[in-house]
């Protein structure tokens, strides 16, 4: 039925049916009467962001084949950059339009949705607070592909390790420079960003993240990624400018993970550059090699389990002698076991309705798998 | 010989590796619908011809013409896209893809479209995806795959692999195709249906066809002119009665008169 349908309108009712949901989760989660719910909406909304951060490290891990570490740093690049724009330009502007009414004051409405139906001024300043959201989380994700380009160049030349190393060491420049940068807080960190980022714009874009994905990868262009991570010798013969399709891997992957940045810094309003170590590129690629790289369902799964366990963990505490945390112990022999049952990642290279499509098929004894 | 219309000109190309000249003044002109074949002993050159033909490796010296086109400065992809595909002699499939997949990868230069109509699933992209997916299926049959589409390809037997492989490089829509030891590897029965497919597809898609190969029943049933290179050195060249015929090349290639007797 909805083929039917001229693609921008199909598209757009889907759109439209998502946004709604969403703004209607976003009510619910908050109003839902238990004790801590805040501390669980917290936890949904970094679920969110590692999602949109793991699928989009899955473009050029898993779908293009360039292994890259560098994930923490194309995150940083969009939360610093979208920060500075808020910080420093938009959050006076808005202030200004309130004619000298302390800005934190409108924080509470603003943030809320229930703001529409208030004053004139509320409104505008709802509406004016999230599009200045959009604009600086979009300048944060063009700055990061931007850096995505510049990281892109080099993995031409260089192959597996030895890209890994050169990304690796990519994140680190971002963060010595940032540690820098005294307009942006140094190694005090960033803070006085205000908190425009909510379950809403989180799970938009996380949403948006995979649709796009997933429809680059069904593209021409999508296949000429799998072509340069199966073969590149063969790519290059078959026609696929290689150089290409890495750079532009490296480009659409740190754009999602800039705007994730950006997302993440409107949301803790406090940045530092701890916060973007090789440690947390690191902690994307585990959500990304768990899943089965190539896989963005797994990719999915894995920055759901893989946020949720931590915190599940955090009770174990309770049981230890001497209330020793043993939570990173198990967190990482869980990792382990994973790694060792299943090294191919959850899902290998399928998606999930593949697996189970493959179950059903291998019942009806149609299709045996030939190995 | 057909050095007007040519579709690929090599003019006096010389390749050195260090100290090594692995091939020296080559030549050769393969006009429109050709069935060329290039033999000689092993590490005669044979597959560096190939890649310097296809962009993998510049010749040190020497120019290669595409069409009437100098392919000096041309990166691999972009020789393909002026019309040459090839296979490769130990298989590089797309391994870990669909083989209806590994074929539309193939034809990768005639269905581009932005990613952004990708993304936004335009008209123009269903059109393309719509045009591949035929395009692909009909190769497919030409070679009995078209059932075993969804199937990786790596889980294609051997010879199905390598005629998978002869498929992708047609999906490119080549003028020229250059197969590398396309029957490594294969049965006698095998070789024999890949002669005919080899001649099927030169007449179907009306193209000219390059084969490297140590098969003596193809190389002399199928192609009408044939090189010989040894040592990087073409020692002779003719139709296949003349080549069999040359004494020099049964000294250098075949070893024994008796051998040469035997095909």
């Amino acid at each position: 039925m909805t083929k039917s349908l001229p693609w921008f309108l199909r598209d757009f009712l889907w759109l439209g049916l998502f946004v709604a949901v969403l703004v209607g989760l976003a009510y619910g989660l908050e109003a839902i009467p238990i004790a801590g719910i805040a501390y669980y909406n917290r936890i949904l909304v970094i679920m969110g962001i590692n999602i949109t951060l793991a699928v989009s490290l899955n473009i050029i891990n898993g779908h293009a084949g360039q292994f890259s570490l560098g994930h923490a740093g194309f995150m940083a690049v969009g939360a610093y950059c979208s920060s500075y724009l808020t910080v420093y330009h938009f959050a006076p502007s808005l202030e200004k339009m309130s004619g000298g009414v302390p800005f934190s004051a409108h924080i509470a409405i603003g943030h809320s949705f229930i703001a529409i139906g208030f004053g004139a001024l509320a409104t505008q300043q709802f509406v004016m607070q999230n599009v200045y959201l959009v604009i600086a989380v979009v300048a944060g994700g063009l700055l990061a592909a931007a850096a995505g380009y510049l990281v892109g160049l080099p993995s031409l030349r260089l192959r597996g390790d030895y890209l890994a190393i050169v990304t690796l060491g990519f994140g680190e420049i971002i963060r010595v420079l940032i540690l820098n940068i005294d307009k942006i807080g140094a190694a005090r960190g960033f803070s006085g960003i205000p908190h425009w980022s909510n379950f809403f714009w989180v799970f938009l874009v996380c949403g948006l993240t995979i649709v796009i994905s997933w429809r680059l990868v069904q593209s021409s262009g999508g296949r000429a990624f799998l072509a340069v991570r199966e073969d590149q010798i063969a790519a290059e013969a078959m026609g696929v400018d290689t150089t290409r399709y890495k750079v532009r891997a490296f480009v659409i992957g740190s754009f999602f993970a800039g705007v994730a940045g950006g997302l993440y810094a409107h949301y803790m309003m406090y940045l530092n550059p701890q916060m973007f170590t090789f440690v947390k590129s690191f902690e994307v690629v585990a959500m990304v090699v768990l899943g089965g790289l190539g896989s963005i369902s797994g990719s999915v799964v894995a920055a759901v389990i893989l946020t949720f366990l931590p915190e599940g963990l955090r009770s174990v505490k309770d049981y230890m002698p001497g209330g020793r945390d043993p939570r990173m112990v198990i967190y990482s022999i869980m990792l382990i076991v994973l790694m060792l049952t299943r090294p191919q990642g959850l899902l290998g290279r399928l998606e999930l309705w593949q697996v189970f499509g493959r179950k059903k098929k291998r019942n009806e004894g149609a299709a045996p798998p030939i190995q | 010989m057909v050095n007007g219309n040519a579709l690929l000109d090599a003019r006096d190309v010389t390749i050195r590796f260090g100290g090594l000249t692995a091939v020296s003044h080559f030549n050769l002109a393969v006009g429109p619908h050709e069935l060329v074949g290039l033999i000689g002993p092993n590490g005669a050159g044979k597959t560096t011809v190939f890649n310097m033909l296809t962009g993998v490796y510049k010749p040190t010296e020497g120019e290669i013409f595409v069409g009437g086109v100098s392919t000096h400065e041309f990166k691999p992809y972009q020789i393909t896209a002026l019309g040459v595909a090839r296979t490769f002699q130990n298989i590089r499939l797309f391994k870990e893809l669909s083989v209806l997949d590994n074929v539309k990868i193939g034809g990768h230069i005639h269905y581009q479209y932005s990613s952004l109509s990708a993304v936004l699933k335009t008209k123009r992209f269903h059109d393309a995806e719509e045009v591949a997916e035929i395009e692909a299926l009909k190769l497919l049959q030409i070679f009995g795959l078209e059932e075993r589409a969804g199937t990786y390809a790596k889980n294609l037997p051997y010879g199905d692999q390598r005629r998978l492989e002869i498929a992708r490089a047609l999906s490119a829509r080549p003028k020229l195709l250059l197969l590398d030891e396309p029957a490594a590897g294969l049965n006698d029965r095998e070789t024999r249906d890949l002669m005919q497919t080899i001649h099927g597809i030169r007449d179907k898609f009306k193209i000219a066809i390059l084969v490297i190969e140590h098969n003596m029943e193809l190389v002399m049933g199928i192609c009408e002119r044939i090189i010989v290179l040894s040592f990087g050195k073409t020692i002779a060249q003719g139709t296949p009665a003349e080549v069999r015929a040359n004494p020099v090349v049964i000294e250098a290639y075949l070893g024994e008169p008796a051998e040469a007797a035997g095909v």
